[in-house]
C-alpha cells in the first residue's frame, strides 16, 4: 500500500483520489447520521457541523498567518530574531518604497476607473437592442484566467521597430497612425498603468454586471416621477440612478479593491516584476521563493494583510447597513 | 532510433515520476546502440539486489536519457536506480533532509547550493567515494574538482556540462560579405565595427535579456565573460566569493567593455530596436535577426541550439553556428560554463559505485547516445563521435582542451538573494539606461 503515500501512475492517482472521496462521504454520513436524531443536545450539533470547518481554517488560515507574523520579525532564513529591521527595510529601502507606491497606484485607480467604465456602460446598453450582446462582450474577459489576459495583452503591447512587421496590436495602430511604435512596459509609471488597463478590461464586466442587475431593481414608480417632473438624462443618472444603487456601487468598488491588492498574475505574467512595475503580491513572491529572502517576504505579506483590513472592514459594514435598511 | 526514443519519453512521460528504472521495449532497441560491455562494472563488486534512489531537478522530458543512461550500470552490476525529478527540487531537498527522508543522492545543479546544503546539513552528506574521485582525477579539468569542495573536503562529483563563452553567426553571411571569424577580442570589436559600416541597414549584434522573473540573467552572462577577459580568472573568483566589492573599479571596467556592445546604438539590436529592446526582448527569440540578416552576431551559451526554429542547419557549413568568443588574445583561452553535480546522502558501496560510474567515460558516451542534441559534459573520456550536434562538439572540446581556462557561472555561485535576485535586476537597470556605478553600488549594497 506503499503507492497511497508516493503516487506515480495516473491509476494510482485516481484511486487515492476514490479513497479521499469515499472519506469524506463517510465522515459526512456519520455526522449527519449522528446529529440526525431528536432530543440531541444542541451543542453537540453545533459542535458537529462547526467543527470540522474551525479546525481547517485554524491549521490552513490562522495558523500559516500567526507564522508569517512571527516570520516578518525573523532573518531571511528564519533563525534569529530582528525584531524591526525588515520592516526597515521594506521601508527604507527606495525600490521596496517603489513597489509600495505602484501597489497604492493599483488599488486606487483599478476600482475607481472598473466601476465608473462599468456602470457608465451598463446605463449606456440598458434597454436597448442589443443590450444581451452587448453585456455578454464585456463579460467575456471574466471568464477568461488572469494569466490568459495578460498573455492577450503582452501580445498586444508588443514592440518591433518601426520599420519591421508589428506584431503588437496597440504599436501596428500607431504605426497606422503614422507614430514610431513605442516600448509600452519599460518607462515608470507610464508601464504601470498600461498593466492597469488591463485589470481594468478584466473587472469592468464584473462591475457592469452587479450595477446592471441593480439599476433594473429601481423600481419603476421613482423612475417616472422623475420623468414627470421633467429631468434630463443627466439628472437622471446623477440624482436618480446613482443615489438608488449606491450600495452596490460601494460592494463592487470595495470586492475589485480586494482583488487589486492581491493581483500577482498580472505583473508576474507580463513584466516579471521588472521596469519598476512590481506590486507587494509579486515582491513578497519573488523575496520569498526566488531570491530566499523569507523575512522581507513575510513582511511584505504582513503589509499586505494590514493593507486589505480597512477595506474588508468596511465592506462588512455597508453590507450591515445594507441589510438593516431593508 | 531518435524515433523510438521518441515514443519511450512519451509513454514514460504519461507515468509520472515515480517511474524507477523501467524501460520499456522501445527503450531497449534505443540502447542497443550503447555497447553493453560489463568490464568496466567489475570493478564495483557484487551489488545484485541493491538499489539507489536518485533525486533530481530533471524532468519529463528532459529524463528520459537520464533514465535510459542507468541502463549498462544496472544490467551489469544488478543495482536498481530509482530516478525521481522534481520542478520543487530546490525547495524540496532541503525539507526532505531535515524531515530524515533523503534521497541516495541529489543532482545539484548549482555549487553554490552544494556549498549551502553541506553547511547546513553537515550530517546528511558523505564526501565523494575513492572510486568516483580517482574518476574525477582521471577524467576532468581541475577546477571542476574545485567546485564540488567544501572547506577543503571533496563533496560533489561532475555530472552534465555547458559551455556559455559563445557567439553565433551565419555562416553564409560571413562567406558573402568576406568577413573571418575573430580570434581575439580586438579582432571581435573590429568586424563590429566593418559590419556596422557594411551594413547601414543592419546592426552587428543583436541581444535580449527577457526570461520572466529572472529577467536580466543573459546580460549577467555578458558581464561575467567580460570579467574573465579583462580582470582574468584570479580577480573572477575573488569576485564570485566577496572578497573584492561587486562595485570594485575592476568590475565597472568590465561592464563598460560590456557596454561597448549592449548600449552603443551602433551595435545593437540588430532587427530588435534600440538598446532598450534588449530589455523586453525574450532571450529565446534574440538570436534570430541572424537568420533575416538584420543581425549579425549573438553571443549565448551552446544550448541556445534548441532556440532556432525547425529546419535551421546548426553546422560550420549550415544555416547558423556558433564560433568561441575570444580571449584578449590567441594564447588565453576563459570559458564561461555551468553544469550538474552528484552528491551522495548515504554511503552504501552501491551508492558510491553510481556516483563513480556517473564520473565515469561509460556514463557520458551512454549519456550521449541517448540524448538528443543539447548535451554534453566535461568528461575527457567521451567520445566527440557520440555527440549528436556539431556545436556539442565544439562546446566538448573547448571544455577539455588544456589551454582552456574554465571558470562557473558566478550567478550560480553567488548567494541567492544576489545571483538570482539584485544581479538579474541591476543588469536589468543598467540596460534601460542606469549607470555602471550605481548599478555595481547597489549591487553591492544587497550583499551582506
Amino acid at each position: 500500500m506503499e503507492f497511497l503515500l508516493n503516487t506515480g501512475t495516473p491509476v494510482e492517482k485516481f484511486i487515492v483520489m476514490g479513497i479521499a472521496i469515499l472519506l469524506f462521504v463517510a465522515v459526512m454520513a456519520i455526522v449527519l447520521f449522528l446529529t440526525d436524531r431528536p432530543r440531541m443536545p444542541q451543542w453537540i450539533t453545533v459542535l458537529a457541523f462547526l467543527g470540522p470547518a474551525a479546525v481547517l481554517v485554524v491549521f490552513g488560515l490562522v495558523y500559516p498567518a500567526i507564522r508569517t507574523i512571527i516570520n516578518s520579525f525573523r532573518s531571511d532564513n528564519g533563525q534569529e530574531w530582528v525584531a524591526l529591521a525588515n520592516y526597515g527595510d521594506v521601508f527604507g529601502n527606495s525600490a521596496l518604497r517603489l513597489v509600495l507606491l505602484n501597489t497604492v497606484l493599483w488599488v486606487v485607480l483599478v476600482p475607481l476607473v472598473s466601476t465608473a467604465v462599468g456602470l457608465v456602460y451598463a446605463v449606456l446598453v440598458d434597454r436597448t437592442r442589443f443590450e444581451k450582446l452587448a453585456k455578454t462582450l464585456v463579460f467575456l474577459p471574466m471568464a477568461i484566467s488572469m494569466v490568459g489576459a495578460s498573455i492577450i495583452w503582452k501580445f498586444v503591447y508588443d514592440f518591433k521597430p518601426t520599420e519591421r512587421p508589428q506584431t503588437g496590436l496597440a504599436n501596428q495602430l500607431l504605426v497606422w497612425l503614422g507614430f514610431d511604435s513605442q516600448q509600452f512596459l519599460l518607462t515608470w509609471p507610464w508601464n504601470t498603468f498600461f498593466l492597469i488597463a488591463v485589470m481594468v478590461w478584466i473587472q469592468s464586466g464584473f462591475a457592469m454586471t452587479i450595477l446592471s442587475a441593480s439599476i433594473k431593481a429601481i423600481p419603476d414608480d421613482i423612475i417616472e416621477a422623475a420623468k414627470l417632473d421633467g429631468v434630463t438624462n443627466w439628472q437622471m443618472f446623477r440624482s436618480v440612478t446613482v443615489p438608488s444603487i449606491r450600495p452596490a456601487v460601494v460592494v463592487v468598488i470595495t470586492t475589485i479593491a480586494m482583488a487589486t491588492l492581491k493581483v500577482f498574475d498580472i505583473v508576474f505574467t507580463m513584466t516579471g516584476g521588472n521596469f519598476d512595475t512590481s506590486i507587494v503580491a509579486n515582491e513578497f513572491y519573488t523575496r520569498s521563493f526566488v531570491r530566499g529572502e523569507g523575512g522581507i517576504g513575510a513582511t511584505l505579506a504582513v503589509l499586505l494583510f494590514v493593507m486589505v483590513i480597512p477595506i474588508v472592514v468596511y465592506n462588512v459594514r455597508q453590507m450591515k447597513l445594507a441589510e438593516e435598511q431593508r | 532510433m531518435a524515433t523510438s526514443l521518441g515514443l519511450a519519453g512519451v509513454t514514460l512521460a504519461a507515468c509520472g515520476s515515480g517511474g524507477g528504472s523501467g524501460g520499456g521495449e522501445d527503450v531497449d532497441e534505443a540502447l542497443s546502440s550503447v555497447d553493453v560491455a560489463c568490464e568496466p562494472y567489475e570493478e564495483y563488486g557484487d551489488l545484485e539486489g541493491t538499489s539507489v534512489s536518485v533525486y533530481t531537478s530533471i524532468v519529463s522530458p528532459e529524463d528520459q536519457a537520464h533514465i535510459d543512461a542507468f541502463i549498462p550500470f544496472e544490467d551489469c552490476t544488478g543495482v536498481t536506480v530509482e530516478y525521481e525529478g522534481s520542478r520543487q527540487f530546490e525547495t524540496q531537498l532541503p525539507v526532505r533532509l531535515e524531515s530524515g527522508n533523503a534521497p541516495d543522492m541529489a543532482y545539484v545543479p548549482q555549487p553554490g547550493l552544494v556549498e549551502r546544503l553541506v553547511t547546513d546539513f553537515p550530517d546528511s552528506v558523505f564526501p565523494v567515494g575513492e572510486q568516483a574521485e580517482a574518476n574525477v582525477d582521471e577524467y576532468y579539468n581541475k577546477s571542476w574538482k574545485g567546485y564540488g569542495t567544501v572547506d577543503g573536503t571533496y563533496y560533489a562529483a561532475p555530472l552534465g556540462a555547458n559551455a556559455k563563452s559563445f557567439v553565433w553567426y551565419s555562416p553564409g553571411a560571413f562567406e558573402e560579405n568576406g568577413y573571418e571569424v575573430p580570434e581575439t577580442w580586438d579582432d571581435l570589436m573590429a568586424l563590429s565595427e566593418q559590419i556596422a559600416s557594411d551594413h547601414p541597414d543592419a546592426k552587428p549584434w543583436c541581444a535580449g535579456i527577457e526570461s520572466g522573473n529572472a529577467t536580466g540573467w543573459p546580460a549577467t552572462d555578458w558581464l561575467e565573460d567580460m570579467m574573465l577577459r579583462t580582470a582574468g580568472p584570479d580577480v573572477y573568483d575573488q569576485w564570485v566569493e566577496h572578497e573584492i566589492p561587486f562595485n570594485d573599479p575592476q568590475v565597472a571596467e568590465a561592464l563598460d567593455m560590456a557596454g561597448q556592445v549592449l548600449k552603443d546604438e551602433n551595435m545593437v539590436n540588430g532587427g530588435l530596436g534600440g538598446v532598450e529592446s534588449i530589455a523586453t526582448t525574450p532571450f529565446g527569440e534574440a538570436g534570430l535577426p541572424i537568420l533575416d540578416g538584420s543581425c549579425f552576431l549573438h553571443r549565448q551559451a551552446s544550448f541556445y541550439q534548441a532556440n532556432w526554429p525547425e529546419g535551421t542547419n546548426v553546422a560550420e557549413d549550415g544555416d547558423v553556428f556558433a564560433f568561441y568568443l575570444p580571449g584578449n588574445d590567441t594564447e588565453s583561452q576563459p570559458l564561461l560554463g555551468g553544469g550538474e553535480f552528484t552528491l551522495m546522502f548515504a554511503d552504501r558501496p552501491e551508492v558510491q559505485a553510481l556516483q563513480a560510474y556517473l564520473a565515469s567515460p561509460e556514463w557520458s558516451n551512454a549519456k550521449a547516445k541517448v540524448s538528443p542534441p543539447g548535451w554534453v559534459s566535461a568528461n575527457s573520456g567521451l567520445d566527440p563521435a557520440n555527440l549528436k550536434s556539431p556545436i556539442d562538439q565544439l562546446a566538448y572540446e573547448l571544455l577539455t582542451d588544456e589551454a582552456t581556462t574554465f571558470r562557473f557561472d558566478g550567478s550560480d555561485l553567488m548567494p541567492a538573494a544576489v545571483g538570482t535576485g539584485s544581479f538579474w535586476t541591476g543588469m536589468t537597470n543598467w540596460i534601460t539606461g542606469e549607470d555602471t556605478q550605481s548599478v555595481l553600488d547597489s549591487i553591492e549594497n544587497s550583499w551582506d
